[in-house]
């Protein structure tokens, strides 16, 4: 197949497939094994310096927001990430442990543009940026999932995204139109965090499931943080409702409120005053250390971290739930 | 007689509404666009089908959603998948029209959401495309929306994110991209602009009300196509700014 167009970003997480499988047969365990652990147990076990990490969906909607700050409180470092995120991601960039980047979008919806992702990038702490859109990065993903080397795609295409990426163009060989191929992401670390797990990893999501399916199949290394921990007997009562089956799991971490200040579908909705604290605090250097101190350094866990943003304030994030109707 | 006072931003938001059509499919960004959907949703387009990337499909907009995949996103909806099945049924040709923002734009609609100067040493680092390339590689009918000064509509876009008519006619079908698609609208701050067919470059359609064409023309940085006539836009009713303001804003985000 003749190559028309190559991107000229990097391949900044090459894969293998065949080791991939390998992986899966060999260091995932088909046992049903209690993998229950503390945030801090689970990222010192599965994330290192320089892995490539994910998270989902993203900062202000079911994030692993816990997870996300025992990674800053262990500074793992020069960390290669997809992202795709708000305040998760926002976060790592503030603590400057991001070195490289496939980056969809890192934004912070309403509030515009990160101040912390400006400073990370334009002062050239973070090595390079490779761009991406966010259909190409999670077919790049249900590429790995599907065990694939590529998928086919007609997004980026004339554009400099294409350029700036690690896609080639080629011609369809049955038609003769042209398509990106998008390279399959496996990722060696992710962090996902659902409504309810039981103690083995098998997860239920509530509302958009974003690319959990994706990710969830897409990497080495699976932490999962969860509001419930469930008895394995309640998953199967609603098994048509499970999107992450356990064998892809290899730690199960309790997190009520895991997602705040962002929301959960039906459990509590965005604490508006608690993400506005790191858009208006982030807004310099000095400010984001003084959040990261506060509410990351300044706590030994999510449990403390949840004492000090404090009981009214998650009443009140409870009370602004999405509701099913009656 | 004067009519009620309002913003620049309400205009913006009630020219965009009333290029929504109803019973299409419409992919929906984060801002401007929401409000524009709830908008069209309460007057002329009430069965709108708003599409959010993340997976939210057919919500009841009863509340403005403050991100792409906040519940709001799939409130009362008709299902609430994932990224693949939403970008995948663009993909196929199931999204009529797509609303986007940027920060530059140029004379074919082409959008910048990435990078401000050169890409490796950026001067501003932007969130980056997101959705947005997808957006406007699949949909049907896509719309801008943007600020208007001559700093953003420029000649040149410093990063192409999002496809628009790229170098000209033909151009999009050339690269690869499913045709027929492409630009439509631009709803700006000042002014409706659509395309020229024969050339694909920006064509002034149509003036807010108290501004001039000498003034559009001075706030921005390429030459548009003027046509023969240009209409004029009627301001917000005063049923349009009380929707904004009591239904759809009342805590004042956007407006």
């Amino acid at each position: 197949m003749e190559i028309l167009e190559s991107g000229m970003g990097e391949l900044i997480q090459p894969y293998d497939l065949d080791e991939f499988r390998e992986w899966n047969r060999t260091k995932k365990s088909r046992k049903l094994i209690d993998k229950r652990m503390s945030e801090q147990e689970a990222i010192q076990q599965f994330v290192y310096d320089g892995c490539y990490i994910g998270t989902e969906l993203y900062g202000t909607v079911r994030a692993p927001m816990s997870l996300a700050r025992e990674v800053v409180r262990q500074n793992k470092k020069d960390l290669r990430v997809c992202g795709q995120g708000v305040l998760e991601l926002d976060l790592w960039l503030a603590a400057g442990l991001i070195k490289k980047l496939d980056i969809t979008y890192i934004g912070l919806e309403v509030y515009g543009i990160p101040p912390s992702l400006r400073r990370a990038v334009e002062s050239g702490q973070v090595e390079s940026c490779v761009e991406w859109s966010n259909a190409s990065i999670t077919w790049r993903m249900k590429a790995a999932a599907m065990g694939v080397p590529f998928l086919p795609a007609r997004s980026m295409l004339g554009t400099d995204m294409l350029k700036y990426s690690a896609a080639k163009v080629v011609e369809d060989p049955f038609t003769g139109i042209k398509v990106a191929l998008v390279p399959a992401l496996i990722l060696d670390v992710a962090l996902i965090h659902v409504q309810r797990s039981d103690m083995y990893g098998n997860c239920q999501i509530e509302g958009i499931t974003g690319f959990a399916l994706e990710m969830s199949r897409a990497c080495k290394r699976l932490v999962i943080s969860a509001e419930e921990i469930v008895p394995i007997e309640e998953i199967r009562k609603y098994p048509d409702h499970t999107v992450i089956p356990y064998y892809l799991v290899d730690a199960v971490v309790h997190a009520p409120f895991g997602s705040y200040p962002g929301e959960m579908a039906y459990m509590y909705g965005r604490d508006e005053p608690g993400i506005k604290e790191w858009v208006d605090m982030s807004a310099s250097a000095e400010g984001a250390n003084e959040y990261l101190d506060k509410y990351v350094f300044g706590v030994k866990n999510h449990d403390a971290y949840l004492e000090l943003v404090g009981k009214e304030r998650l009443k009140q994030a409870v009370e602004n739930r999405e509701k099913r109707e009656a | 007689m004067n009519g009620p006072t309002y913003s620049k931003t309400e205009l913006m938001i009630c020219v965009a509404a009333r290029l929504f059509e109803d019973s299409t499919t419409c992919f929906i960004g984060t801002g401007i666009p929401m409000l524009a959907a709830m908008l069209a949703v309460k007057t002329t387009a009430p069965n709108l089908v708003p599409v959010f990337e993340f997976g939210g499909l057919g919500a009841i907009l009863e509340e403005l959603p403050r991100a792409v995949g906040e519940a709001r996103t799939f409130h009362k909806g008709i299902s609430a998948l994932g990224i693949c099945d939403t970008m995948e049924t663009a993909q196929r040709g199931f999204i009529d029209y797509g609303f986007l923002g940027g920060a530059q734009i140029d004379p074919f609609g082409n959008l910048n959401s990435v990078t401000i100067g050169n890409h490796d040493h950026p001067k501003v680092r932007l969130p980056g495309s997101g959705g947005g390339n997808d957006v406007g590689s699949f949909c049907w009918k896509t719309i801008a929306i943007m600020q208007h000064d001559a700093r953003r509509f420029i000649p040149k876009v410093d990063f192409l994110t999002t496809p628009g008519f790229l170098t000209g006619p033909g151009s999009r079908e050339t690269a690869g991209l499913p045709p027929g698609t492409g630009p439509a609208y631009v709803v700006s701050t000042m002014a409706l602009m659509d395309y020229e067919p024969a050339t694909c470059r920006m064509r002034l359609r149509a003036l807010y009300p108290g501004v001039s064409e000498q003034e559009v023309v001075a706030n921005t940085g390429f030459e548009l196509v003027m046509p023969d006539t240009i209409e004029a836009i009627p301001a917000p009713s005063t049923e349009e700014l009380r929707l904004l303001r009591e239904e759809i804003d009342p805590l004042k985000f956007y407006i």
